[in-house]
């Protein structure tokens, strides 16, 4: 289970996002997993062998590196990247849950159902509406708190987003204040920042993402307060209705007609 | 074999789980098995490399780290993940056992044309009858393995902590030596995430469980009052009838024949077979 496996899990997702959802996926893979695992993770690899203090007392390395370093850059990232990655799940659950609807509607044989066969249903894109907007929309909120909150927590943690060369620490059992020296500071910062644009430039997809969807809705909503009988799911209502007492009526007919012949 | 293989083999259980058993499932993938993979195994690596004991004596931080981490914590997760996620297998065996039924009950009543037996294969069995017991067992054992573990996490690391320090005396370490342990802060976070996805792991059985026992009391209760609308299996409920229909005609036929055998050899059984032609 790693990248690979999540790349594939998401990847049936992409057919249900609208296009700037798709590129956002698109940016995700190969600008931030891709880059961690091929370039950042090599860059942060000898991150403790390499940190070095200028101290030949035993354990103070460690507890300096553990001072300036709770959790590393490489797993904040990782977690950064499945915690937004995985809303999109909300939207795959909710489409197996109408495709699920749809198939069993179709297995009753139900004449509204407009599918062929099986294999259409499970082929076809489902349009962002209804229910399906308001999860789509949530997991987009989700992606954004998550990216924002990430980023925060980064910044923090860090003091900003620079790398220095040189830590000092004077934290037991290091005798007094001892020089430490980290590793590959300006590859680091390098990555970091690159890290950070790409971020936001993913924060700014979605919010883009988020104000099509609305403007989408609120488009739609006036189309039908504007023309009211037009409207596909109206006409729908009006044809069940019909079709209901249509049902009814030939029932009671079938019945009146069976009582007379008894 | 490794995560991916197991990931394999449990996607198909997923078919017939609950909408809470595949959300479990998501969860156990996703926050358990690939943050195991991609973070915390490159935050355990170096933890015996990078364990340092303040002594030059050869040995002793070989057994101080011994003694402190009896089983490491990764270790730990992935048996605990592996047991977890089994009895998902249970389930799994008794769904191709019931679908080999279908099967062969679909060869027996003449329907044996590669239509339906994709049918067989391709439909959600519902979770009911031997199956819902099946299923019950797999998520109580789940339960128990989660809290197994959890203990025995909590008795060996207690208060789920990884400390800086660890003073130890064990032969053949000269006294008290300090050992100090390699990014002890990151392990500490990582131990109270897997902890809370474990809990939540636990809330989503429970719930699992809970929504088992209500809908198989629900569809008791609905059962009583009608009693005609009993669902068994896909073909089962279509079937049986026929196949029930089919065996009477069976014995019927078979008893007719040895009826006719039986009057051939005795003639004198005629009578009692001409009263008995009804039976």
């Amino acid at each position: 289970m790693d990248w690979g496996a999540l790349h594939t899990i998401l990847g049936g997702v992409n057919k249900h996002s609208t296009s700037i959802g798709k590129i956002w996926l698109t940016v995700l893979f190969i600008f931030r997993i891709m880059i961690l695992v091929v370039a950042a993770e090599r860059v942060w690899g000898d991150e403790q062998d390499d940190f070095i203090c200028n101290t030949l007392q035993p354990g103070c390395k460690n507890v300096c590196y553990d001072h300036f370093f709770p959790i590393s850059h490489i797993r904040l990232w990782a977690l950064q990247l499945i915690f937004v990655s995985t809303p999109a799940l909300l939207v795959a659950m909710h489409v197996a849950y109408r495709r699920h609807e749809k198939k069993r509607q179709f297995r009753k044989g139900d004449q509204k159902c407009e599918y062929k066969d099986i294999e259409e249903i499970r082929r076809q894109r489902f349009r962002i509406e209804g229910s399906l907007w308001w999860t789509y929309t949530s997991s987009i909120f989700f992606r954004l708190v998550f990216e924002a909150v990430f980023m925060y927590a980064f910044y923090f943690m860090y003091d900003g987003f620079q790398m220095p060369r040189l830590m000092k620490c004077n934290a037991w059992p290091c005798p007094n204040t001892v020089d430490c020296f980290v590793s590959r500071p300006t590859e680091k910062t390098v990555f970091t920042i690159f890290m950070i644009a790409v971020s936001s430039i993913c924060i700014l997809l979605n919010v883009a993402e988020l104000c099509y969807l609305l403007t989408k809705f609120f488009l739609r909503r006036s189309k039908k307060a504007a023309n009211p009988k037009q409207h596909p799911n109206h006409e729908n209502k009006e044809e069940t209705k019909q079709n209901e007492m249509n049902e009814l009526i030939s029932d009671s007919c079938q019945n009146t007609v069976i009582g007379f012949s008894s | 074999m490794n995560w991916a293989g197991l990931y394999t083999v449990l996607s198909g259980v997923n078919r017939h789980s609950t909408a809470i058993g595949r959300i479990w499932l998501s969860v156990i993938f996703i926050f358990r098995i690939m943050v195991l993979v991609v973070a915390a195994e490159s935050v355990w690596g170096d933890e015996k490399s990078s364990f340092t004991c303040n002594t030059q004596q050869p040995g002793c931080n070989s057994v101080c780290y011994d003694h402190f981490f009896p089983i490491s914590h990764i270790r730990l997760w992935a048996l605990q993940l592996i047991l977890v996620t089994t009895p998902a297998l249970l389930v799994a065996m008794h769904v191709a056992y019931q679908q080999h039924q279908e099967k062969k009950l679909l060869v027996l009543t003449g329907h044996a044309d590669p239509k339906h037996m994709e049918e067989v294969k391709k439909h959600k069995m519902r979770i009911s009858g031997s199956l819902w017991w099946t299923y019950v067992c797999s998520v109580v054992f789940r339960l128990l393995f989660e809290a197994v573990f959890m203990y025995i996490f909590y008795m060996l690391y207690p208060g789920y902590q990884m400390v800086r320090l660890v003073k130890c005396e064990a032969y053949p370490c000269p006294n008290t030596v300090d050992c100090f342990i390699s990014r002890p802060t990151e392990k500490t976070i990582f131990t109270v995430f897997m902890l809370v996805t474990s809990s939540i792991c636990i809330v989503l059985n429970v719930a699992e469980l809970v929504y088992l026992v209500v809908r198989a009391c629900a569809r008791r209760g609905q059962h009583n009052s009608n009693p005609s609308s009993g669902k068994g299996s896909f073909y089962g409920h279509k079937l049986s009838s026929e196949y029930k229909q089919n065996e009477i005609n069976q014995l019927l036929t078979e008893q007719d024949g040895s009826l006719k055998d039986m009057l051939r050899r005795n003639p004198g059984l005629q009578e009692k077979g001409d009263r008995c032609s009804a039976c």
